[in-house]
């Protein structure tokens, strides 16, 4: 142990027991589900929020709270974060909505930001990416890619985002490969590093050579390096430390210009409740650099799909595709409408096994 | 559903592995409990012992270092136990809960800078030919070294306290600690040793968990197997061989439990994600169902004026 990193770890934790100091600085909270370090979901959100101290220097000061369980104590930390004075806080997990609303009530001078939920009031913004269009290009690689024709995902919480991000990979999958098979474990969890390389090692056991994660840890990545000739994808965030490969592309959020701007809106006094829902149109969902071990063809029509669906071009969700149980949900050129999105609790035909309640 | 998916083979050798650090835990466990200590900051200990462990091997290099590391850092940390319990008087309940909740703040502390590292991989045995025997090739011989040695540690222990006169010192200790004091042996002396053996097997199944079985660091990465080790010298009735037995059992179906899951069995999942407490409970209260019962002096604190 360096005596550096103890101290540093102390400095932090001074640093968030110590209250704000300048009134005149815009304050802007964030609440992480996650440590800071884990390599993904909440890793790029804190990168979005040093973005905003580096755009804004002195005019901003920014506080954060990490590993915040969803839930009641959720509520506990948010408030907490509403008293010491922030102007706006960014609560940055699914589980967090209600509780969001819930603070939001009892603070209404404070703006707050939810990402991923569906539930605003005059005070609340919600803001989440449209991973799914990633999700597609991962299906698109990872049909072609495997060998065993199984594809194992592990799933967070059986939520419509991460079910959404399931069916968009699984029907580019059979695109590509109409033999391909999903393989799904539900870990219950957003960030359990056990728990997430027992359910890859699980899947990787069970003959699938392809695993995608909807977790934020890097552990199924490393459990895919251990089992050798296995690949995954970078979630959340580039993941690169586990290139070239299992590594072979990834998914990553940017969410740097959205807290910008939001935070420049606040300063400006322009805030308003709104609704987003960027792509990767917008810059909010990015795909991290395809390897070398894609062949080149594969890559060359991976980065094809992708351009078209930035462009507006092609929509993941296109019909005709029918739901599990066979019955007809888009027809013949039909796409997807957000409201059906956003409330996924279905798959699509050709996935196997039931949406846990 | 598709049972056939289930390759027993890779689930024995994925067991093992997922049961090894509650095996080393347990085993420390049983062997302080056994000298009448009641330690209740196994967690503790553990989570100290993942991250001593996962620093030092990054740092260093080397995981075989790390896991000395681990098991000084598990070990140091009981000490305090130990001085708390044994010197100060304190209540051992409590002392052990405080351990707990020291360790697991302690250890985030420690690891603050060390989140989203890769550890340096610890090799996997390959015996030539050994390695290569079909079925048993791969359950028996291509592990790593610490599961070996955890097997290793539970014989070891058996025979100590069944056959040899350190055990029989240990175990006069535990059942009656006046007795023992009146012969001439140092109770405080032989528990403090104890407590440290159990402090170092603790760091060592802390460690086995950061370094092979994730292998990352993350704050409270143990996730409560310090406390099911507790249990699980309850229920082995203080036996190192039925500590074994629950411990794979508890790893075996808690693997299982996702293979049925990634082979689509038709059981809600939350059933599946309870099954390992509840069989592993099941069986071993069903086998202590013989005259077995807990070391006499099991809590008690002692003072040679008392």
């Amino acid at each position: 142990m360096r005596l550096s990193k103890i101290l540093t770890g102390a400095t932090l934790a001074l640093g968030l027991a110590t209250g704000a100091a300048a009134q005149d600085k815009t304050k802007v909270g964030f609440i992480y589900v996650g440590p800071i370090g884990d390599g993904g979901w909440t890793y790029e959100h804190d990168k979005g929020r040093l973005a905003v101290e580096e755009h804004f220097g002195d005019q901003v000061e920014t506080v954060y709270q990490e590993s915040v369980p969803e839930g009641a104590d959720a509520e506990r930390a948010i408030t907490q974060m509403a008293l010491q004075g922030a102007d706006l806080i960014f609560t940055t997990s699914f589980g967090y909505m209600d509780p969001t609303i819930n603070v939001a009530k009892k603070f209404p001078d404070v703006k707050f930001e939810h990402a991923t939920g569906y539930k605003q009031a005059e005070n609340v913004s919600t803001y989440s990416a449209r991973f799914y269009e990633g999700r597609a290009v991962q299906g698109h690689i990872a049909g072609q890619m495997t060998d065993s024709n199984i594809v194992g995902y592990i799933g967070s919480y059986p939520i419509p985002e991460v079910i959404r991000g399931i069916n968009s990979a699984f029907i580019h999958a059979r695109k590509v490969n109409p033999d391909v098979e999903f393989k799904i474990v539900w870990a219950y969890t957003w960030f359990d590093p056990a728990k997430e390389a027992d359910a890859a090692s699980v899947l990787i056991e069970q003959g699938a050579d392809v695993i995608l994660q909807h977790t934020d840890s890097t552990a199924p990545l490393a459990a895919a390096e251990n089992a050798g000739d296995v690949i995954g994808f970078g979630q959340a965030s580039d993941m690169a430390e586990y290139k070239p490969s299992p590594r072979v592309s990834s998914i990553i959020d940017n969410w740097a210009p959205y807290y910008i701007d939001r935070v420049q809106a606040v300063i400006d006094g322009t805030w308003e409740s709104q609704d987003i829902w960027h792509g990767i149109d917008e810059g909010m969902v990015g795909i991290g650099e395809i390897t070398d071990a894609v062949p080149d063809d594969i890559k060359a029509s991976a980065l094809e799909l992708k351009d078209s669906i930035a462009s507006g071009d092609y929509h993941p969700f296109t019909g005709p595709i029918n739901k599990q149980d066979g019955s007809a949900w888009l027809a013949e050129g039909e796409v997807a409408d957000d409201g059906t999105l956003l409330g996924m609790d279905f798959y699509v035909e050709g996935i196997e096994g039931k949406i846990p309640e | 559903m598709d049972l056939s998916a289930i390759n027993p083979v890779l689930l024995i050798a994925s067991l093992m592995v997922a049961a090894t650090p509650l095996l080393l835990a347990s085993v420390g466990e049983l062997v302080v409990e056994r000298s009448g200590v009641l330690n209740l900051g196994v967690e503790g200990m553990m989570i100290t012992g993942a991250i001593c462990g996962f620093a030092i091997s990054v740092e260093t290099g080397s995981p075989f270092t790390g896991f000395l590391a681990a098991m000084g850092g598990g070990a140091l940390l009981s000490l305090l136990f130990a001085f708390l319990t044994q010197f100060a008087l304190a209540n051992q309940v409590a002392s052990g809960l405080a351990l707990t909740l020291f360790g697991l703040g302690l250890s985030a502390l420690m690891g603050q800078g060390y989140v989203g590292i890769k550890p340096p991989a610890t090799p996997r045995l390959d015996i030539p030919l050994l390695s290569d025997i079909p079925v048993l090739g791969r359950i028996l011989f291509s592990h790593d070294l610490v599961l070996y040695f955890g097997i290793a540690l539970t014989a070891v222990v058996w025979v100590l306290l069944k056959y040899t006169r350190v055990g029989l010192i240990l175990r006069a200790v535990g059942e009656n600690h006046d007795a023992a004091h009146a012969l001439g042996f140092s109770v405080v002396g032989v528990r403090v040793v104890a407590i440290m053996f159990g402090g170092a097997c603790a760091g060592l199944g802390g460690a086995y968990i950061s370094l092979i079985r994730v292998p990352q660091w993350t704050e409270g990465m143990t996730a409560g197997i310090g406390w099911i080790a507790l249990a699980l010298v309850v229920f082995a009735s203080w036996k190192p061989w039925r500590v074994l037995l629950g411990a794979y059992l508890f790893g075996g179906i808690s693997v299982l439990q996702l293979n049925l899951q990634a082979a689509g069995i038709a059981i809600p999942v939350e059933y599946l994600a309870m099954s390992p407490y509840i069989v592993t409970i099941l069986v071993l209260v069903s086998l202590s169902a013989d005259k077995s019962r807990a070391p006499a002096s099991l809590g008690r604190i002692f003072h040679a004026s008392q």
